[in-house]
């Protein structure tokens, strides 16, 4: 291993990690743009093309995921498959404000979009058949994305807190949409989703993996799961390809990113449509998990609630964005509970969770703005830093 | 004519608290750049303690001392504790702990107070004056929310034009390293700064609670409405925001005056004057300087 090859400027030899954490803003960056393992040179069994490495965890992930399917209760597959479309808009979320550095409080909204038009698709008339699932939900990433593109060309040209109160305006106004045009979208009931039934083929699968019975709970867990290993896919491959550094370049040094040559306007309104993509893909799978598309379902607090996961995970890793959703399906039970041991009655219960995404979000920000994933790495780097050092000084010694 | 009349009417008084709003979101704005969308859940917050002490019995202008001077407080205590450590840094994190900030204190009032709909009462009737045989929309509730914002702007205009407190936290918001070296403590100045914010941004919270509902989320749509119109004034400056408040006011009044079912597209409204404004004049209608860099 060459020394050459030292990975991020941020993590130079002999610097503490206190040191790299004060320097919030750019170990965080530095963080997500830490190179793979492979491409830094460290010992991997990994295989080195790109596309051939996050094909191998995909697989891989995929036989965990079934084996966690089979092994868990119906409650908790029901939970997993909240937790798929979470992590997808989170997924697409951290890839917009994490390597391209615009923030966005609409995401909620644009979830609303896929969602709603998964459960428009959905709705036929009786004895009709409605259009193939993968086609409603692609149709649906398409609505996001053109309404991703239209907001993201006026996105591209603020920064920071005005892109901020221009998406927080987003997402409280669009769903005033859904009530304004009651007799398309329902209104404040919202409409819903007739969920369609599990084909032969997951049956079939499910007999053999372990005979348990195929439930339409089940199969939307599977399709989810589907879901977020294709948008992960593609994602981990966009963030590691010249359009994912191009993105970095343009949060990082918008001068030099313009020197070289780089359209800033143009890769943002790029960064925010594929984020919309994903973001309409979740909602999507949102709709047909609740079976209910619903203004009420797609409150500022559901885009802020992305915006913890994302944040608590480490803006710009993928694997942040899973675990910080995995504690916006799994922590908000818990301290329901906690709260209702305390003598809180279901609907302040019930507040206790956003509470704690509003004070994760501050402490997070204040005290590790790289997130989970990011402080680890930065560890491990300058862990890996220190031995280098050492090993040097031990040669010339 | 008489509809016109009172959708004008109706659309100034809204104006004048969305002002009132705008301008507390300025007056941070201008001394520290960071916009704070935690104002409207600290409204909020000053508005419930208030519904509190009348609950209790107290008389309601007992009630808005203390629930401004609560607001002073917190808006304080908000710069020093949490907002001291990411100022001056990247300017995405400030916007993710305000972000926050909005989010745990708005759950803090729904589990101490509750989620449910209160009454706010207020202290002028909100029976529309006479003229002749017809009633119009401006009520003596209406007249207290104009005359109320104005002379809190008046103070404020006098604060910073007349007196030294004034001139230093002019100073410390122009260049923080001259006034520094000048001798302006300019922490306690951004203190100082934020909590006059607070009692600005409170006062319109209570002031849009008075005569209707409130519940923890009432201030939500009000921190779009205290942006744009911040925005439409060019968020740095207070006379901006003022006429930002009222012309968004007028517009708002009128999609919801006129348009059928419109109070449903008041929201998006709001979104799309946000984007026109955002998209054809960036630095606001009365921008001072020349475009920022967007």
């Amino acid at each position: 291993m060459s020394e050459s090859k030292t990975p991020a400027p941020a993590a130079g030899p002999g610097r503490t990690t206190e040191e790299l954490i004060e320097e919030a803003p750019f170990t965080a960056t530095a963080a997500a743009n830490v190179p793979s393992a492979q491409a830094a040179g460290g010992r991997s069994f990994l295989p080195k093309s790109t596309l051939l490495r996050h094909l191998l965890i995909v697989l891989l992930s995929a036989v965990g995921a079934v084996i966690l399917l089979e092994v868990t209760d119906p409650f908790t597959n029901s939970q997993l498959a909240s937790l798929t479309y979470y992590a997808i808009a989170a997924g697409g979320l951290t890839v917009l404000t994490g390597l391209n550095g615009q923030i966005s409080l609409g995401h909620g909204a644009l979830m609303a979009v896929g969602a709603y038009t998964t459960a428009l698709f959905l709705q036929t008339e009786r004895g009709e058949d409605p259009l193939p699932l993968p086609l409603i939900l692609l149709v649906s990433v398409l609505t996001a994305t053109v309404v991703g593109a239209l907001v993201g060309v006026a996105a591209a040209r603020l920064h920071g807190p005005y892109l901020a109160g221009a998406t927080l305006a987003l997402a409280v106004g669009l769903p005033g949409l859904a009530v304004y045009f009651q007799g398309t979208f329902g209104g404040d009931q919202g409409l819903r989703v007739r969920a369609p039934q599990p084909p032969d083929v997951f049956t079939n699968f499910i007999d053999l993996v372990s005979g348990a019975s195929a439930t339409g709970t089940k199969w939307l867990a599977y399709l989810g799961t589907i879901c977020l290993l294709i948008t992960y896919f593609l994602l981990a491959n966009l963030m590691r390809s010249r359009i994912g550094r191009t993105w970095r370049a343009v949060r990082d040094q918008e001068v030099a990113a313009e020197l070289a040559g780089i359209n800033l306007g143009t890769w943002r309104v790029l960064a925010f449509v594929v984020s919309a993509a994903a973001a309409g893909l979740a909602g999507g799978v949102m709709a047909l998990v609740v079976r209910l598309a619903a203004p009420t379902n797609f409150t500022l607090v559901l885009s802020l609630a992305l915006l913890t996961a994302i944040v608590l995970g480490g803006l710009g890793s993928l694997l942040g964005a899973l675990l910080g959703s995995a504690l916006l399906v799994f922590l908000p039970p818990f301290v329901t509970d906690l709260g209702a041991d305390l003598g809180l009655d279901s609907t302040e219960a019930a507040q206790i969770a956003p509470l704690v995404y509003g004070v994760v979000l501050i402490v997070a920000m204040i005290f590790a703005p790289a997130g989970f994933v990011g402080t680890l790495r930065l560890r491990w780097m300058t862990a890996r830093a220190k031995r280098a050092t050492a090993g040097r000084a031990a040669d010339r010694g | 004519m008489q509809q016109f009349v009172n959708v004008t009417l109706s659309g100034l008084t809204q104006g004048m608290i969305y002002s009132a709003f705008a301008l507390a979101l300025v007056l941070i704005w201008r001394s520290t750049r960071i916009v704070n969308f935690a104002q409207g859940s600290m409204a909020a917050a000053t508005a419930f303690i208030a519904l509190a002490i009348i609950n209790a019995g107290a008389s309601y202008w007992v009630a808005l001392v203390v629930a401004l001077i609560a607001g002073f407080v917190m808006g304080a205590l908000v710069e020093r504790i949490i907002i001291r450590p990411v100022e001056g840094g990247p300017e995405l994190n400030a916007v993710i702990v305000t972000l926050g900030l909005f989010v745990a204190i708005q759950a803090l009032i729904a589990i101490i107070a509750g989620s449910s709909f209160q009454s706010f009462p207020t202290p002028f009737g909100v029976r529309g004056f006479t003229i002749g045989d017809t009633t119009i929309a401006l009520t003596p509730t209406s007249l207290y929310v104009i005359g109320s914002v104005l002379v809190v702007m008046a103070l404020l205009v006098a604060l910073f034009r007349f007196t030294r407190t004034g001139l230093a936290m002019r100073a410390s918001a122009f260049g923080q390293e001259v006034a520094r070296l000048l001798g302006v403590r300019v922490g306690r100045m951004l203190t100082l700064g934020w909590g006059l914010a607070a009692v600005v941004g409170s006062l319109s919270g209570l002031l849009i609670a008075g005569g209707g509902f409130v519940y923890p989320a009432y201030m939500d749509s009000l921190i779009v409405f205290g942006f744009v119109a911040a925005v439409l004034g060019g968020l740095d400056s207070p006379i901006g925001a003022i006429v930002g408040g009222l012309i968004l006011g007028l517009a708002l009044s009128y999609i919801s005056g006129y348009v059928d079912r419109g109070s449903a597209l008041v929201n998006v409204s709001a979104l799309v004057i946000l984007m026109v404004v955002l998209l054809v004049r960036p630095g606001g209608l009365f921008a001072s300087s020349t475009a920022r860099r967007a």
